[in-house]
């Protein structure tokens, strides 16, 4: 796989921007101050990603855009004939939007081979366990399969399995990876806790992450 | 009006590689067929998936294409309105909704195919420009506009079939944003715009023979509005006449009447649209307008019987 510097990376469930911001940070795109003005009245950043901000490829928060955008991009690359990749990040929850699900037909349809999607599949929604409430939602791999993508599943905290995931596909088509994840992962008292979709640690909290991180 | 956006579309976009069209599973009238033969890569058929048609041609617009996304206008605008609202309007993409069969005249189909809140809904978001041409060469120099513009998304609303000409022969040329005279008179002026522009023109010829000097204008463009030639309008002629094929919500009516107020301008103004109902009425366009009361015959004898309480009360 190339890494060329031009590929694009579109952040469909954009709650999940901080990590992109910080990433962002650390490969120099975006400034330290940038992100020590996060959601402040004189900093760019705010808690869903803004399109131009520089590394952000689209404006998403409301879930089930991010795919049809990337669909969208991935063609107009195809049509320009150049070598882009799009790689596109969605939730589990957005993969309930019926849009989603527009998108992964047309998607399959124009045979968008430069298109890869990560699913971020920590089985939780904003209300309860998928596996729970929405039982139909499964299975992840064979639906995504049925509607013409190549898919495959891994660990999501496992950046190599990833890695090879992507590298490894058979092509020809667009490039589906569910990534099993556990949502708050690596901190105890997060771990598969509803309400940290929501809250901010406060200063005791968040040492005693950064401990627990720092320790694994 | 479809065919000859269709035409205009497909000449443009022989020169130009960006442009492309995205339907949602609607039959492609004359030229788009051509184009489709012709440049097969350039036209996409996203099937009945509305959200996915806006959301892809704003994809393509981030990377450098201009697409125009083209649908029966209730399916362009109304179903994928989230898309039309976050993935065109709020980054600002230059992309443009063609909404086919604006207001009533797709009149034996039902409310289902009836655009007539559209323009007031595409008005209220930011970034957004309207434009409702009325007749095929209007229709010809908007289409020409939004292939070249850079300010970002429009929703350019189309009629369907047969509209007559109006402005092929005029002096006066279509300027994005600026109102357009057909004739210019001194004491009415109607102001309109789609093509709706048949009654109107009826209704202006029949106020002429009243002998009433009166001025049509076609105001294709409904956002931005060209306010300062509104005010002129307002302060021009003694009385000011709004037809349009759209619900009174969020109508041209509503905003004239509004920078009358602003301006303390003296016009008095009559306003003639569709009704905020669904009307359950079928037969051809000039019923189903007849339903909502847009008559030739309706309008005019509303003027004249303002005009002689006005002259009662102005004898009282």
């Amino acid at each position: 796989m190339r890494g060329a510097d031009h590929d694009v990376f579109l952040m469909s469930k954009g709650h999940g921007c901080m990590i992109q911001y910080v990433i962002l940070e650390e490969l120099g795109v975006l400034s330290r101050a940038d992100l020590d003005s996060y959601c402040k009245p004189d900093g760019r950043l705010g808690a869903h990603p803004d399109y131009e901000t520089p590394g952000v490829a689209a404006s998403t928060g409301s879930l089930g855009h991010g795919l049809g955008l990337a669909t969208g991009q991935a063609y107009a690359e195809k049509l320009k004939k150049t070598d882009v990749m799009i790689y596109c990040l969605l939730s589990d929850g957005e993969f309930q939007e019926g849009s989603t699900w527009e998108a992964m037909m047309m998607a399959a349809n124009l045979k968008l081979n430069n298109l890869v999607a990560f699913l971020d599949y920590n089985d939780f929604g904003g209300l309860e366990r998928m596996s729970d409430g929405h039982k139909a939602f499964y299975p992840l791999v064979e639906k995504a399969q049925a509607f013409g993508w190549e898919a495959v599943e891994v660990d999501g905290h496992d950046g190599e399995a990833i890695f090879n995931a992507v590298t490894s596909r058979i092509g020809g088509r667009p490039l589906i990876v569910v990534c099993r994840t556990v949502k708050g992962k690596g901190v105890s008292y997060m771990e598969n806790v509803p309400i940290w979709h929501y809250r901010s640690p406060n200063k005791d909290e968040y040492q005693r992450g950064l401990d627990e991180l720092a320790a694994e | 009006m479809r065919n000859r956006f269709a035409d205009t579309f497909y000449e443009l976009g022989k020169a130009d590689r960006r442009l492309c069209v995205v339907v949602a599973d609607i039959s492609p009238a004359g030229s788009i067929a051509r184009f489709r033969q012709e440049f097969p890569d350039r036209f996409v058929n996203t099937g009945v998936a509305e959200q996915v048609m806006i959301g892809m041609a704003a994809g393509m617009a981030q990377r450098g294409l201009r697409p125009f996304a083209y649908t029966i206008a209730t399916f362009a605008l109304y179903r994928p309105f989230e898309m039309v609202r976050d993935d065109l309007c709020y980054q600002n993409l230059p992309v443009t909704i063609v909404g086919i069969g604006g207001g009533v005249s797709y009149s034996t189909l039902g409310a289902t195919h009836h655009a007539q809140e559209d323009i007031a809904i595409a008005c209220a978001l930011p970034n957004m420009s309207v434009i409702a041409p009325c007749d095929p060469a209007e229709v010809e120099a908007a289409t020409r506009w939004c292939a070249m513009q850079e300010r970002g998304p429009v929703y350019l609303r189309l009629g369907k079939a047969g509209e007559p000409d109006f402005t092929a022969a005029l002096a006066e040329k279509f300027t994005f944003g600026k109102l357009r005279f057909l004739r210019t008179g001194r004491d009415v002026c109607i102001l309109t715009y789609g093509s709706i522009m048949k009654v109107a023109a009826q209704v202006a010829e029949s106020l002429q023979d009243q002998g009433r000097s009166v001025s049509l204008v076609s105001v294709h463009t409904l956002k931005p509005l060209d306010m300062a030639g509104l005010a002129e309008v307002l302060a021009s002629h003694r009385e000011t006449v709004v037809i349009e094929e759209m619900s009174p919500q969020g109508s041209l009516g509503m905003k004239v009447k509004a920078l009358a107020y602003e301006r303390r301008a003296g016009s008095r103004i009559h306003c003639f649209s569709l009704r905020d109902e669904f009307v359950h009425a079928y037969g051809s366009h000039e019923d189903v307008l007849a339903a909502h009361g847009l008559t030739v015959d309706n309008i005019v004898e509303s003027l004249s019987r303002t005009r002689v309480r006005l002259r009662a009360s102005i004898h009282d």
